[in-house]
Protein backbone atom coordinates (compact mmCIF):
# COMPACT_ATOMS: atom_id res chain seq x y z
CA UNK A 1 0.00 0.00 0.00
CA UNK A 2 2.70 2.36 1.29
CA UNK A 3 4.67 1.33 -1.91
CA UNK A 4 1.82 1.93 -4.47
CA UNK A 5 1.74 5.77 -3.15
CA UNK A 6 5.22 6.04 -3.74
CA UNK A 7 4.94 4.37 -7.22
CA UNK A 8 1.52 6.35 -7.93
CA UNK A 9 2.96 9.93 -6.78
CA UNK A 10 5.10 10.58 -9.28
CA UNK A 11 2.45 10.21 -11.60
CA UNK A 12 0.44 12.76 -10.31
CA UNK A 13 3.13 15.40 -10.25
CA UNK A 14 1.21 17.46 -12.94
CA UNK A 15 -1.58 16.68 -12.55
CA UNK A 16 -1.40 18.55 -8.77
CA UNK A 17 -0.08 21.59 -10.93
CA UNK A 18 -2.83 21.82 -13.34
CA UNK A 19 -5.21 21.00 -10.46
CA UNK A 20 -4.18 23.62 -8.06
CA UNK A 21 -4.14 26.42 -10.80
CA UNK A 22 -7.06 25.37 -12.19
CA UNK A 23 -9.13 24.23 -8.65
CA UNK A 24 -7.57 27.62 -7.22
CA UNK A 25 -9.62 29.54 -9.64
CA UNK A 26 -12.28 27.82 -9.71
CA UNK A 27 -12.23 28.71 -6.15
CA UNK A 28 -11.56 32.17 -6.47
CA UNK A 29 -14.57 32.10 -9.51
CA UNK A 30 -17.15 31.14 -7.36
CA UNK A 31 -15.93 33.34 -4.48
CA UNK A 32 -15.99 36.25 -7.51
CA UNK A 33 -19.91 34.86 -8.47
CA UNK A 34 -20.98 35.44 -4.46
CA UNK A 35 -20.62 31.71 -3.41
CA UNK A 36 -19.26 30.94 0.11
CA UNK A 37 -16.19 28.51 0.12
CA UNK A 38 -18.57 25.57 1.06
CA UNK A 39 -19.94 25.14 -2.47
CA UNK A 40 -16.15 25.00 -4.53
CA UNK A 41 -15.77 22.29 -1.46
CA UNK A 42 -18.80 20.13 -2.02
CA UNK A 43 -19.05 20.55 -5.25
CA UNK A 44 -15.54 19.71 -5.96
CA UNK A 45 -15.59 16.48 -3.66
CA UNK A 46 -19.33 15.31 -4.53
CA UNK A 47 -19.06 16.26 -9.11
CA UNK A 48 -15.15 15.80 -9.29
CA UNK A 49 -15.55 17.05 -12.69
CA UNK A 50 -13.62 20.56 -13.79
CA UNK A 51 -15.55 21.73 -16.63
CA UNK A 52 -19.22 21.01 -15.37
CA UNK A 53 -18.28 22.36 -12.00
CA UNK A 54 -17.76 25.69 -13.54
CA UNK A 55 -20.86 25.53 -15.83
CA UNK A 56 -22.63 24.71 -12.68
CA UNK A 57 -21.84 27.35 -11.27
CA UNK A 58 -23.44 29.67 -13.94
CA UNK A 59 -26.51 27.39 -13.99
CA UNK A 60 -26.87 28.14 -10.15
CA UNK A 61 -27.34 31.86 -11.52
CA UNK A 62 -29.86 31.50 -13.80
CA UNK A 63 -33.72 30.30 -13.30
CA UNK A 64 -33.72 26.80 -11.80
CA UNK A 65 -34.62 24.19 -14.45
CA UNK A 66 -33.68 20.53 -13.28
CA UNK A 67 -34.10 18.86 -17.16
CA UNK A 68 -31.54 21.56 -18.25
CA UNK A 69 -29.07 20.78 -15.26
CA UNK A 70 -29.64 17.07 -15.71
CA UNK A 71 -29.68 16.86 -20.01
CA UNK A 72 -26.06 19.59 -19.88
CA UNK A 73 -24.35 17.11 -17.40
CA UNK A 74 -25.08 14.03 -19.30
CA UNK A 75 -23.98 15.84 -22.37
CA UNK A 76 -20.70 17.55 -20.78
CA UNK A 77 -20.00 14.12 -19.03
CA UNK A 78 -21.09 11.40 -22.12
CA UNK A 79 -17.51 10.86 -22.75
CA UNK A 80 -16.99 9.40 -19.32
CA UNK A 81 -18.99 6.56 -20.64
CA UNK A 82 -16.44 5.71 -22.67
CA UNK A 83 -13.61 5.87 -20.28
CA UNK A 84 -15.80 2.87 -18.35
CA UNK A 85 -16.03 1.00 -21.68
CA UNK A 86 -12.16 1.43 -21.93
CA UNK A 87 -11.67 0.38 -18.11
CA UNK A 88 -13.89 -2.48 -17.77
CA UNK A 89 -11.20 -4.71 -17.71
CA UNK A 90 -9.04 -2.87 -15.86
CA UNK A 91 -11.24 -1.88 -12.69
CA UNK A 92 -12.74 -5.83 -12.81
CA UNK A 93 -11.71 -7.53 -9.24
CA UNK A 94 -10.55 -4.43 -7.95
CA UNK A 95 -13.13 -5.51 -4.50
CA UNK A 96 -14.33 -2.47 -2.56
CA UNK A 97 -11.80 0.28 -3.93
CA UNK A 98 -13.78 -0.29 -7.68
CA UNK A 99 -16.57 1.72 -6.65
CA UNK A 100 -14.18 4.86 -5.42
CA UNK A 101 -12.12 4.12 -8.82
CA UNK A 102 -15.27 4.88 -10.89
CA UNK A 103 -16.71 7.44 -8.86
CA UNK A 104 -13.55 9.44 -9.41
CA UNK A 105 -12.60 8.53 -13.14
CA UNK A 106 -12.36 12.44 -14.38
CA UNK A 107 -10.16 12.92 -17.73
CA UNK A 108 -7.03 13.47 -15.96
CA UNK A 109 -7.25 10.20 -13.65
CA UNK A 110 -8.90 7.85 -16.29
CA UNK A 111 -5.55 8.95 -18.52
CA UNK A 112 -2.91 8.03 -15.61
CA UNK A 113 -4.82 5.05 -14.72
CA UNK A 114 -4.75 4.08 -18.76
CA UNK A 115 -1.29 4.48 -19.11
CA UNK A 116 0.49 4.19 -16.57
CA UNK A 117 3.39 1.84 -16.38
CA UNK A 118 2.61 -0.27 -13.11
CA UNK A 119 5.37 -1.99 -11.64
CA UNK A 120 5.23 -5.52 -11.01
CA UNK A 121 6.13 -5.86 -7.39
CA UNK A 122 3.13 -2.84 -6.83
CA UNK A 123 -0.71 -3.70 -5.70
CA UNK A 124 -2.14 -2.50 -9.20
CA UNK A 125 -5.37 -1.69 -7.32
CA UNK A 126 -3.81 0.32 -4.54
CA UNK A 127 -1.70 2.34 -7.21
CA UNK A 128 -5.16 2.65 -9.54
CA UNK A 129 -6.55 3.90 -5.75
CA UNK A 130 -3.39 6.32 -5.05
CA UNK A 131 -3.77 7.86 -8.38
CA UNK A 132 -7.25 8.65 -7.90
CA UNK A 133 -7.36 9.84 -4.60
CA UNK A 134 -4.06 11.81 -4.82
CA UNK A 135 -5.77 14.25 -7.99
CA UNK A 136 -8.89 14.15 -5.91
CA UNK A 137 -7.47 15.26 -2.83
CA UNK A 138 -5.53 18.56 -5.20
CA UNK A 139 -8.74 19.12 -7.11
CA UNK A 140 -11.07 19.42 -3.92
CA UNK A 141 -7.75 21.25 -1.69
CA UNK A 142 -7.72 23.64 -4.31
CA UNK A 143 -11.07 24.69 -4.82
CA UNK A 144 -11.64 24.86 -1.04
CA UNK A 145 -8.12 27.50 -0.99
CA UNK A 146 -9.56 29.56 -3.77
CA UNK A 147 -12.53 29.55 -2.53
CA UNK A 148 -11.31 30.94 1.29
CA UNK A 149 -8.59 33.33 -0.09
CA UNK A 150 -11.17 34.97 -2.76
CA UNK A 151 -12.25 37.15 -0.70
CA UNK A 152 -8.44 37.91 0.90
CA UNK A 153 -7.12 38.36 -3.11
CA UNK A 154 -6.34 42.39 -3.27
CA UNK A 155 -5.56 42.55 -6.70
CA UNK A 156 -8.57 43.74 -9.50
CA UNK A 157 -10.26 40.14 -9.86
CA UNK A 158 -12.38 41.54 -13.20
CA UNK A 159 -12.21 38.89 -15.94
CA UNK A 160 -11.03 36.47 -14.32
CA UNK A 161 -13.95 34.15 -15.24
CA UNK A 162 -12.55 34.20 -18.92
CA UNK A 163 -10.38 31.47 -17.62
CA UNK A 164 -13.29 29.16 -17.94
CA UNK A 165 -13.67 30.43 -22.17
CA UNK A 166 -9.90 30.02 -22.14
CA UNK A 167 -9.78 26.27 -20.87
CA UNK A 168 -12.83 25.12 -23.19
CA UNK A 169 -10.73 26.92 -26.23
CA UNK A 170 -7.94 25.05 -25.40
CA UNK A 171 -9.48 21.48 -25.19
CA UNK A 172 -11.71 22.25 -27.86
CA UNK A 173 -8.22 23.31 -29.94
CA UNK A 174 -6.42 19.85 -28.38
CA UNK A 175 -9.37 17.58 -30.21
CA UNK A 176 -9.16 19.90 -33.19
CA UNK A 177 -5.21 19.49 -33.40
CA UNK A 178 -6.15 15.91 -33.15
CA UNK A 179 -8.70 15.32 -35.72
CA UNK A 180 -7.19 15.25 -39.45
CA UNK A 181 -11.10 16.03 -40.04
CA UNK A 182 -13.19 19.03 -38.44
CA UNK A 183 -16.97 17.58 -38.89
CA UNK A 184 -17.62 17.06 -36.06
CA UNK A 185 -16.40 20.46 -34.16
CA UNK A 186 -18.09 22.38 -36.88
CA UNK A 187 -21.02 20.83 -36.38
CA UNK A 188 -21.09 21.74 -32.60
CA UNK A 189 -19.40 25.21 -33.09
CA UNK A 190 -22.65 25.87 -35.78
CA UNK A 191 -25.34 24.30 -34.64
CA UNK A 192 -24.68 26.02 -31.36
CA UNK A 193 -23.90 29.68 -32.73
CA UNK A 194 -27.18 29.67 -34.93
CA UNK A 195 -29.33 28.58 -31.72
CA UNK A 196 -27.92 31.12 -29.83
CA UNK A 197 -29.48 33.24 -33.00
CA UNK A 198 -32.61 31.82 -32.98
CA UNK A 199 -33.49 30.95 -29.74
CA UNK A 200 -31.00 33.66 -27.67
CA UNK A 201 -28.65 33.23 -24.40
CA UNK A 202 -30.60 31.77 -21.91
CA UNK A 203 -32.90 28.70 -24.24
CA UNK A 204 -30.58 27.94 -26.46
CA UNK A 205 -28.48 25.31 -25.35
CA UNK A 206 -31.23 22.15 -25.33
CA UNK A 207 -32.33 23.07 -28.74
CA UNK A 208 -27.86 23.25 -29.48
CA UNK A 209 -27.56 19.54 -28.10
CA UNK A 210 -30.51 17.86 -29.93
CA UNK A 211 -29.39 19.97 -33.53
CA UNK A 212 -26.26 18.43 -32.83
CA UNK A 213 -27.11 14.52 -31.92
CA UNK A 214 -29.60 15.31 -34.41
CA UNK A 215 -26.67 15.96 -37.42
CA UNK A 216 -24.42 13.39 -35.66
CA UNK A 217 -27.31 11.09 -36.57
CA UNK A 218 -27.93 12.04 -39.71
CA UNK A 219 -24.07 12.30 -40.95
CA UNK A 220 -23.05 9.06 -39.66
CA UNK A 221 -21.94 7.60 -43.01
CA UNK A 222 -19.38 10.55 -44.24
CA UNK A 223 -18.63 11.23 -40.91
CA UNK A 224 -17.66 7.57 -39.84
CA UNK A 225 -15.92 7.31 -43.30
CA UNK A 226 -13.92 10.81 -43.37
CA UNK A 227 -14.07 12.04 -39.68
CA UNK A 228 -10.99 11.13 -39.33
CA UNK A 229 -11.05 10.46 -35.65
CA UNK A 230 -7.82 10.05 -33.76
CA UNK B 1 -32.69 29.65 -6.79
CA UNK B 2 -33.16 29.16 -3.22
CA UNK B 3 -30.67 27.37 -1.32
CA UNK B 4 -32.95 23.99 -1.90
CA UNK B 5 -32.90 24.56 -5.62
CA UNK B 6 -29.16 25.17 -5.33
CA UNK B 7 -29.10 21.53 -3.24
CA UNK B 8 -30.73 20.02 -6.09
CA UNK B 9 -28.75 21.29 -8.71
CA UNK B 10 -26.05 20.33 -7.45
CA UNK B 11 -27.60 16.77 -6.61
CA UNK B 12 -28.57 16.55 -9.92
CA UNK B 13 -24.86 17.01 -10.90
CA UNK B 14 -23.85 14.39 -8.89
CA UNK B 15 -26.24 12.08 -10.19
CA UNK B 16 -25.58 12.51 -14.32
CA UNK B 17 -22.13 12.65 -13.70
CA UNK B 18 -22.23 9.74 -11.62
CA UNK B 19 -24.46 7.72 -14.67
CA UNK B 20 -22.03 7.84 -16.98
CA UNK B 21 -18.87 7.22 -14.83
CA UNK B 22 -20.99 3.77 -13.57
CA UNK B 23 -23.64 2.99 -16.61
CA UNK B 24 -20.65 1.01 -18.55
CA UNK B 25 -19.70 -0.92 -15.60
CA UNK B 26 -23.57 -1.71 -14.84
CA UNK B 27 -24.38 -3.03 -18.56
CA UNK B 28 -21.34 -4.33 -19.90
CA UNK B 29 -20.19 -6.68 -17.09
CA UNK B 30 -20.51 -9.23 -19.05
CA UNK B 31 -19.24 -10.05 -22.51
CA UNK B 32 -21.65 -8.01 -24.82
CA UNK B 33 -19.82 -6.07 -27.57
CA UNK B 34 -20.74 -2.44 -27.41
CA UNK B 35 -23.13 -1.30 -29.74
CA UNK B 36 -21.86 0.17 -32.80
CA UNK B 37 -23.90 3.43 -32.53
CA UNK B 38 -22.64 4.60 -29.31
CA UNK B 39 -19.20 3.73 -29.84
CA UNK B 40 -19.95 5.92 -32.96
CA UNK B 41 -21.51 8.94 -30.15
CA UNK B 42 -18.47 8.61 -28.11
CA UNK B 43 -16.00 9.79 -31.10
CA UNK B 44 -18.30 12.34 -32.72
CA UNK B 45 -19.64 13.67 -29.59
CA UNK B 46 -16.90 15.38 -27.45
CA UNK B 47 -15.77 17.65 -30.09
CA UNK B 48 -18.65 19.32 -30.64
CA UNK B 49 -19.53 19.62 -26.74
CA UNK B 50 -16.42 21.08 -26.85
CA UNK B 51 -17.54 23.52 -29.67
CA UNK B 52 -20.27 24.09 -28.26
CA UNK B 53 -19.13 24.95 -24.57
CA UNK B 54 -16.69 27.28 -26.72
CA UNK B 55 -19.65 29.12 -27.72
CA UNK B 56 -21.55 28.74 -24.39
CA UNK B 57 -18.91 30.82 -22.58
CA UNK B 58 -19.19 33.91 -25.33
CA UNK B 59 -22.91 33.63 -24.97
CA UNK B 60 -23.25 37.22 -23.43
CA UNK B 61 -20.89 38.96 -25.52
CA UNK B 62 -22.28 41.66 -27.29
CA UNK B 63 -21.49 42.54 -31.08
CA UNK B 64 -23.13 45.76 -31.52
CA UNK B 65 -22.39 47.67 -28.29
CA UNK B 66 -19.27 48.96 -27.21
CA UNK B 67 -16.43 46.83 -27.05
CA UNK B 68 -18.02 44.77 -29.71
CA UNK B 69 -16.45 41.83 -28.49
CA UNK B 70 -13.22 42.66 -29.19
CA UNK B 71 -11.48 42.32 -25.92
CA UNK B 72 -12.99 38.47 -26.30
CA UNK B 73 -11.58 38.04 -29.93
CA UNK B 74 -8.72 39.53 -29.05
CA UNK B 75 -7.70 37.23 -26.16
CA UNK B 76 -8.84 33.79 -27.85
CA UNK B 77 -6.47 34.41 -30.58
CA UNK B 78 -3.87 34.95 -27.51
CA UNK B 79 -4.67 31.50 -25.91
CA UNK B 80 -4.58 29.74 -29.45
CA UNK B 81 -1.17 31.18 -30.37
CA UNK B 82 -0.03 30.31 -26.82
CA UNK B 83 -1.05 26.95 -27.58
CA UNK B 84 0.08 26.05 -31.15
CA UNK B 85 3.77 27.65 -29.90
CA UNK B 86 4.06 26.16 -26.37
CA UNK B 87 1.21 23.71 -25.79
CA UNK B 88 0.97 23.53 -22.81
CA UNK B 89 -2.57 23.83 -21.61
CA UNK B 90 -1.56 25.62 -18.36
CA UNK B 91 0.28 28.36 -19.94
CA UNK B 92 -2.39 29.16 -22.55
CA UNK B 93 -5.02 29.09 -20.21
CA UNK B 94 -3.16 31.67 -17.88
CA UNK B 95 -2.04 33.66 -20.57
CA UNK B 96 -4.70 34.07 -22.24
CA UNK B 97 -6.96 34.96 -18.94
CA UNK B 98 -4.25 37.90 -18.30
CA UNK B 99 -3.96 39.26 -21.32
CA UNK B 100 -8.16 39.44 -21.33
CA UNK B 101 -8.13 40.95 -17.64
CA UNK B 102 -5.45 43.68 -18.66
CA UNK B 103 -7.85 44.64 -21.75
CA UNK B 104 -10.80 44.84 -19.86
CA UNK B 105 -9.30 46.57 -17.25
CA UNK B 106 -6.47 48.86 -18.22
CA UNK B 107 -7.65 49.26 -22.13
CA UNK B 108 -11.61 48.55 -23.02
CA UNK B 109 -13.14 50.03 -19.97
Amino acid sequence: MKKALKAAFPYTIPIFAGFWFIGLTYGIYMNVLGFSFWYPFIMSLTIFAGSLEFVAANLMLSVFNPLQVLLITLMIQARHLFYGISMLDKYKNKGIKKWYLIFGMCDETFSINYTANIPKDVDESWFLFWVTALNHFYWVSGATLGGILGSLIQFNTTGLDFVMTAMFVVIFLEQWLKEKKHWTALIGICCSIICLLLFKADNFMIPTMIAILCMLTLFRKPIEKEGGFS
Amino acid sequence: MTITQQIMTIAICVIGTMATRFLPFLVFSSQKPTPQYIQYLGKALPCAIFGMLVVYCLKNVSLFNAPYGIPEAISIIVVILLHIWKRQMLLSIAGGTICYMVLIQMIFL
